[in-house]
């Protein structure tokens, strides 16, 4: 056991504990706030295992612009001082949370941990040139089918915030002002 | 030397410029705005100059007390300054001053920098909503309005850098550059200029603070050495973007003699960037928060990508 197994325990203990807390936290902004603990000490595994560039893309995107896009959309909603008992979720959904948190567990377990046999692989041949190589090289459908994916999600959304809202509430103002 | 004894020295050494740089900055800034505005107040303590207004800052600030509102949130208020000032000190350490001046020398060491001063937006977010003001919580949602909006021109015009050098790599990119590039590369230079002071939200781009508007904005309700904080962040800012600003644009410590000289070259040009920085606070006027977007979106982000695009053909072309 080395200095960078102790180092790599602690920072995934830390990863796993932030991540309970925020699925588990009664006040909204908290869990954000510790789903940013929880990405960050992720991308302190991601350098301690060697993946420096992974780690860095990892702060860059969650870090950066996922949570602070999250924490906008809180603050432009609603984002409550202190607890919120009624925006916690109800006691199926928490089971049926956990049943599939589980599963997902110990399917990854199963396929993982069988197909790397309780080898230890070092993951340190991973410079930024060689990542490149790899992942325009060998695997390069799989991530421009991942970037046609985005760009429709893209397209997507700016449809759906285009189209016309025709909701019973609200009359059409132009009508009644040209009387 | 002892590896262990190194990672000190180097820490210490980093924590040390860290903790002088931002100062000279704004000692520089509180002169500059003095002689170009006809300020008196900054150039009256201590006499000569009025050198001593920034130690007279200093003393003010620890002798105030340290309030926290009683609606706040305690922790994530306390917090908050910290969150705001350390990714500054982690981005500053990867920079190069010169080829061997650097406090730890990074395979990808321009997205570390991005990286790491992307973190320091949350500082403002948990300001400005942990404060329990309506104001803080305004500017709170300004500020994270307009850095991600301007995160995407700076990432881009950064992209375009690392392609013509070929490297991620701070200290790689000085060594790849050439005097041409001050051309080749002048669109990308300004796009990240211009993304830049927006990222610092200094003037013309201080809506999160706009202190007409929203009083404070996510400073609001800090006092004392918390709000002296949110300041030295912001100084800590102006130094890595104008150190990145010279490594990425204007060649490091490439010039005269910059085998003996180069690390003062690269101080001086960033020295120069960051009073431009400050002279721009001090000569135009606030944008509004439409004129704002529209200019990240319609100007920025198109000449980016055109950029993009004419150091891609050129390193095609070249590379034949």
């Amino acid at each position: 056991m080395t200095s960078l197994d102790i180092l790599f325990g602690a920072v995934g203990l830390i990863t796993a504990a932030s991540a309970v807390l925020a699925v588990t936290t009664q006040q909204l902004v908290h869990a954000a706030l510790w789903l940013v603990v929880a990405l960050g000490t992720l991308a302190g595994c991601y350098l301690i295992l060697g993946a420096e560039l992974v780690a860095l893309v990892q702060l860059l995107v969650y870090v950066g612009a996922v949570v602070v896009l999250v924490l906008f959309a809180l603050m432009l909603t609603r984002a409550p001082m202190g607890r919120s008992p009624e925006h916690s979720s109800s006691a199926v959904q928490r089971i049926a949370a956990a049943v599939i948190a589980a599963g997902t567990t110990s399917l990854l377990a199963a396929v993982l941990l069988p197909a790397l046999g309780g080898e230890v692989l070092s993951a340190r041949t991973g410079d930024t040139k060689a990542i490149a190589t790899q992942l325009f090289g060998a695997w390069v459908w799989p991530f421009e089918l991942l970037s046609v994916l985005l760009l429709m999600a893209l397209i997507a959304a700016l449809a759906v915030s285009r189209m016309p809202t025709t909701s019973p509430t609200s009359p059409v103002p132009a009508e009644t002002e040209s009387t | 030397m002892n590896p262990v004894l190194e990672v000190v020295l180097r820490s210490v050494s980093v924590l040390a410029v860290f903790l002088v740089l931002p100062l000279i900055v704004g000692q520089t800034e509180h002169k500059v705005m003095a002689h170009m505005q006809g300020r008196l107040g900054p150039m009256y303590a201590g006499g000569f100059h009025g050198w001593a207004q920034l130690v007279a800052d200093a003393a003010k600030f620890i002798q105030k007390e340290d309030i926290t509102p009683r609606a706040a949130d305690r922790w994530v208020f306390k917090l908050a300054p910290a969150v705001a000032l350390v990714p500054y000190l982690v981005a500053l350490a990867v920079i190069p001053i010169s080829p061997t001046l650097v406090g730890a020398d990074v395979d990808a060491g321009v997205l570390f920098v991005l990286a790491a001063s992307a973190v320091g937006i949350l500082g403002l977010l948990m300001g400005g909503w942990a404060s329990a003001n309506k104001y803080a919580l305004l500017g709170g949602m300004r500020a994270a309005a307009q850095l991600l909006s301007y995160e995407l021109p700076l990432v881009l015009s950064v992209a375009s850098v690392a392609l013509a050098a070929g490297t991620l790599s701070l200290s790689g990119i000085v060594d790849a550059w050439h005097p041409l590039w001050l051309l080749w590369q002048l669109p990308g230079a300004m796009v990240f200029f211009v993304a830049a002071v927006a990222e610092l939200q200094r003037g013309p781009f201080d809506m999160p603070i706009a202190d007409s508007e929203i009083v404070m904005g996510p400073f609001t309700e800090y006092t004392g050495l918390r709000f002296a904080f949110f300041l030295l962040s912001e100084y800590a800012g102006i130094v890595v973007m104008s150190l990145l600003f010279t490594v990425l644009f204007l060649g490091g410590w490439h010039g005269a003699f910059s085998d003996s000289l180069g690390p003062v070259w690269t101080l001086a040009k960033s020295a120069v960037i960051s009073v431009l920085i400050i002279w721009m606070r001090v000569s135009w006027p606030r944008l509004r928060e439409d004129q704002l977007q529209r200019l990240a979106w319609l100007v920025l982000v198109p000449v980016a990508l055109v950029q993009l695009a004419l150091t891609a053909v050129w390193v095609v072309l070249s590379s034949r």
